[in-house]
């Protein structure tokens, strides 16, 4: 099949994944913002979160071990730019309570501006970054 | 039927596993895609923009269907935020994370969903995520 077409069906799920959370639990699913309830909450409102985490590595697992084209091959940045785009997307969508999921799928599909303008910033500043990196640094 | 709390649980598992699948299937996952979806002036991998685009239409459907009812199934009312207004830390925030997203092609749910693939780097990368969150919540008080 074509890429759009897996990237169709992907999507869709995502979508799927945000209603089923919205109309049985009542929350956004937001990647970050459960993460960080992870380390913030206790008790049953920690368990939940580490599972929709757990959830999420075995989802990710599954098509991979089924067939190999689901297998990504690892990423190519160095060591370095790992470390400093780990912090930065971790400090980023802590400081904008979001993230492609949050924001990106669950914000823009509830018409939140907060989560509209985020989704036009965020996204404009990774065209951005790429240009950067890729067309003047050459990195 | 089970009770209210194992339902919560279950959703948890069930939601979580579902956004992995959905990584997975659509090349999310792959950060060499992600990067050529990034980059508007090489070799353009329109391919990520069908992610968003079915995920938007998906979830702006449902969500009109379930939050007709009162209440979600397994808890007393639905936890939708309500703020409007756009602060300094929305607007750093999703600068930054922007530009973290441009530098490995991991956003949160590739880089843990990329846990399972054996890899170091996605290791690497939740571990310094989890410390950039938890960096947040002293630097957003200063703003």
């Amino acid at each position: 099949m074509h890429p759009f077409i897996y990237a169709t069906i992907g999507g869709a799920l995502l979508g799927i994944a945000a209603v089923m959370m919205m109309g049985l639990k009542g929350r956004i699913a937001g990647v970050s913002g459960i993460l960080t309830g992870t380390l913030t909450e206790s008790g049953s409102e920690r368990l939940w979160r580490v599972l929709f985490i757990v959830g999420i590595v075995i989802g990710g697992a599954i098509p991979a071990l089924l067939s190999t084209d689901f297998r990504p091959p690892a990423p190519e940045a160095g060591t370095l730019l790992i470390i400093v785009g780990g912090l930065l997307v971790g400090l980023g969508t802590g400081l904008g309570s979001g993230c492609t999921t949050g924001h990106g799928i669950c914000g823009i599909a509830r018409l939140s501006p907060r989560s509209v303008v985020a989704t036009c910033i965020f996204m404009g500043a990774a065209f951005l970054s790429v240009y950067l990196l890729r067309h003047i640094l050459g990195v | 039927m089970f009770n209210r709390r194992t339902g919560v649980l279950i959703t948890a598992l069930a939601s979580g596993t579902t956004v992995g699948l959905g990584l997975a299937i659509s090349g999310m996952n792959n950060t060499e895609r992600v990067l050529g979806f990034l980059d508007l002036a090489g070799q353009w991998d329109p391919t990520l923009a069908f992610v968003m685009g079915s995920g938007l239409v998906v979830a702006f459907i449902g969500f009109k269907f379930v939050l007709k009812n009162s209440a979600p199934l397994f808890a007393d009312a639905f936890s939708i935020p309500t703020r409007t207004d756009i602060d300094k830390a929305l607007v750093i925030g999703a600068i930054l994370f922007g530009a973290g997203w441009a530098l490995v092609g991991y956003c949160p749910g590739p880089a843990i969903a990329g846990l399972s693939y054996g890899y170091s780097a996605p290791l690497l990368f939740v571990a310094t995520m989890i410390a950039g969150l938890l960096l947040a919540k002293r630097v957003g008080k200063l703003l």
